[in-house]
């Protein structure tokens, strides 16, 4: 299989394209904001995969560029809005890690992708070993946000922009199989935790690897730990089994 | 259609039927029909020839797990029929309670028989997101916590074993070609020797990550005890009992995978000390639980650590250690949340110190309870205990300097485990929850099916008959 020299290119410029929204996420304070460049995230996923589909005569990408257009770009963007304005969160400012240490670590993250994934794949073509180093640097700069972000709409974002990247890395590949149901099973795993965050009014992520604040959630310390006010819309039903 | 289809897909009907149904007694017996049918579909399975169809493939691996999903779906759909009226739910809970269950049994199912690594990891998914609605169904801040928590984690754990997939397809992609047949299991292992170790290495790593992190191993086990601890019982012991087992099915095939590959770095090593790492961790970690489900959630985490140990030692002997491992742990634990269930439900507190001297107050469920910690714990003729003293024989004769810190930790869990067995079970009695006792249908569905398991879990330890031995033989060759 042999590409000319442009679609080469654009193949790339589309994955720069998704990484660098990655960094814009990374350091976006505003929640508003946030959302808005994972909506430019899923526009430009959209265009990679339609453009993968062309370039690879692989027909049913057409339609994994549709979903996530309509999905990423649109839809759950359209969703998060309404969560913020219902929640009262868009003026919200976070400070969770500053700027240019969010950076900093940003920029070492995707060079350890860049060192795992070329001295690896040397073996392989050089367009599948460059999208995959580009889209394991998404996955761990969403990641990376999952971790430096406390407000539970960031931490989904993150976790979207994370499959986001796979997405991308399940379309670089030429011929991978159920290529459209893998990426729709795991838009619906993002829209569960969507519709979670929605339904139960979750403002804050609780922290998963901070052990010094598992303490008090091992329902062994005095306080029961939640610290989200959405504490009170969620209704108390039946005792403990 | 073909059996294997009809076994995932039977629970999954019943879920749309058990959503549509508002009455508590009425979705509860449905419940427990559709469970009973699944084992039935379970057991003709037995009987299925092994090999391929379509995206599935019966083979010695999968048939007694899948079986072993079907009896503990039984059991638990029995128990939560003694116990769901005493929840208090709303009919709107009572639905997503009932249809979410049957949702996780056919997805498990699914897990275990796809042949397919893309299939598999939808199976996974469907039921990570079952799992995680019958945690969050109380809805008390604990739950919704704890669900949370559970989603986040798994959720990141099962992308990053999509990306593995994605990578061992690419791997795989020069020598397979396009089309299904590249992400297929047994294809995959056929070809593996062939394909680029580099990419192998770094897909099994994702893979590893991934599904580890649903298996619950330490470090990636945070998850685990609350999760079982804040949901219903029922959950908890399916949680305990079967999704751990498809997890750590999905890791086991991953290191087929790649150590078919010479070139690859072997991945047994991993495996051995994530382990490790899992056993002591939670061997010290029992010690400090003051809550009786989180106590046994690390149980949990510890018995994982023992079985991917088991699996990483590799071997005829380290592998068929690792399966009866598995079944073991599934029933046994799954027996001590029927009991700890019951017993919260009777004090009023999952708190230890709040259930004490239960052999006093309530004589059948204390010795109930007496026995299936003791086989949890690995005292024989319980199957804990035969897959305990296989793993420590096979690795003080291949590894003897394992042997050391593995034994420690199994001397340190079991001597927890006997501390609170008798904090709960011996000494004085606490006072009961105030309020109505639970009827004798409580009863009733909470001790039969901890002793049906504990019987099953004695057969397998000390009297397994000539079949299942060989089918466990047969699923240890193809895995080691």
């Amino acid at each position: 299989m042999t590409f000319g020299q442009l679609p080469y290119d654009i193949a790339h410029l589309l994955g720069g394209a998704m990484l660098l929204l990655s960094f814009v996420l990374l350091y976006q304070r505003r929640v508003q904001a946030v959302i808005n460049a994972f909506a430019w995230q899923g526009g430009v996923l959209a265009l990679a995969a339609a453009w993968q589909g062309a370039m690879q005569g692989a027909p049913e990408l057409y339609l994994t560029a549709v979903i996530a257009f309509v999905a990423k770009a649109v839809l759950i963007p359209l969703a998060l809005r309404v969560i913020v304005r219902r929640m009262n969160l868009h003026r919200s400012v976070e400070t969770a890690l500053g700027i240019g240490a969010s950076m900093m670590a940003g920029v070492a993250v995707v060079a350890l992708a860049i060192l795992v994934v070329l001295p690896i794949t040397a073996g392989a073509r050089a367009i599948a070993r460059e999208d995959l180093a580009l889209a394991l640097s998404v996955v761990l700069l969403g990641m990376l946000m999952m971790i430096t972000r406390r407000n539970a709409i960031s931490q989904v974002v993150g976790l979207m922009s994370l499959e986001n990247g796979l997405v991308l890395a399940a379309v670089g590949v030429a011929g991978m199989p159920l290529v459209v149901e893998l990426s729709t099973a795991a838009l619906v795993l993002v829209v569960f935790v969507v519709a979670g965050v929605f339904v139960f009014q979750i403002r804050e992520r609780f922290d998963s690897v901070d052990t010094a604040a598992l303490e008090s959630h091992r329902g062994e310390g005095a306080g029961d730990g939640w610290r989200g006010e959405g504490a009170s819309e969620a209704p108390r039903g039946g005792g403990q089994p | 259609m073909p059996l294997p289809w009809l076994v995932v897909f039977f629970p999954w009907v019943g879920a749309a039927l058990l959503m549509a149904l508002p009455r508590l007694r009425l979705a509860a017996a449905v419940n427990l029909g559709v469970s009973a049918v699944s084992l039935l579909l379970a057991v003709l399975l037995l009987g299925t020839p092994h090999g391929e169809q379509g995206w599935t493939r019966v083979d010695a691996l999968n048939q007694p797990l899948v079986l072993l999903s079907a009896i503990i779906g039984l059991t638990t759909s029995v128990y939560s029929y003694g116990q769901v009226d005493a929840k208090g739910f709303d009919h709107w809970r009572l639905r997503a309670y009932h249809g979410a269950y049957q949702i996780f049994m056919g997805a498990q199912a699914l897990a275990l028989l796809a042949d397919n690594m893309g299939v598999m990891w939808v199976a996974i998914e469907i039921a990570t997101m079952a799992s995680v609605t019958m945690v969050a169904v109380h809805g008390t801040p604990a739950a919704m916590e704890a669900a949370w928590k559970f989603f986040i984690l798994c959720g990141v754990g099962i992308a990053l074993a999509l990306f593995g997939t994605v990578i061992l397809y690419m791997a795989a992609q020069p020598v397979v070609g396009h089309g299904d047949n590249g992400l297929s299991w047994v294809a995959l292992r056929a070809v593996a020797a062939r394909c680029d170790a580099g990419l192998l290495n770094l897909a099994f790593v994702f893979l590893l990550v991934g599904y580890g992190t649903k298996a619950g191993l330490v470090p990636l086990h945070f998850w685990l005890p609350d999760a079982e601890a804040e949901g219903p019982v029922s959950i908890s012991a399916v949680l305990s009992g079967l999704l751990l087992n498809a997890a750590m099915v999905a890791v086991l095939r991953a290191k087929t995978i790649v150590a078919a590959n010479p070139e690859a770095i072997p991945p047994g090593p991993f495996l051995m000390a994530l382990g490790l790492a899992s056993v002591l961790l939670a061997a010290f970690a029992l010690w400090r639980r003051r809550d009786a489900r989180r106590l046994f959630a690390w149980s949990s985490i510890q018995h994982m650590g023992l079985a991917a140990f088991a699996f990483g030692l590799g071997g005829l002997g380290g592998t068929l250690a690792g399966l009866l491992h598995l079944l073991g742990h599934s029933l046994t634990k799954s027996a001590v949340f029927f009991g700890v269930g019951l017993a919260t439900r009777l004090k009023g507190s999952q708190k230890i110190a709040a259930i004490g001297g239960l052999v006093t107050s309530h004589p059948a469920l204390g010795w109930s309870l007496v026995v299936a910690i003791a086989a949890v714990a690995g005292m024989p003729p319980f199957a804990l205990f035969a897959s305990e003293f296989l793993l420590v024989g096979e690795t003080a004769s291949r590894f003897w300097w394992l042997a050391l810190p593995l034994g420690l930790g199994l001397f340190i869990a079991v001597a927890a485990k006997v501390n609170v067995l008798q904090q709960l079970c011996l000494g004085d009695a606490t006072p009961n929850a105030a309020g109505p006792p639970p009827g004798r249908l409580a009863f009733a569905s909470t001790l039969g099916p901890i002793w049906v398991h504990l019987a099953l879990a004695a057969v397998l330890g000390a009297a397994l008959p000539t079949g299942g031995a060989a089918l466990l033989a047969q699923a240890a060759e193809m895995l080691k």
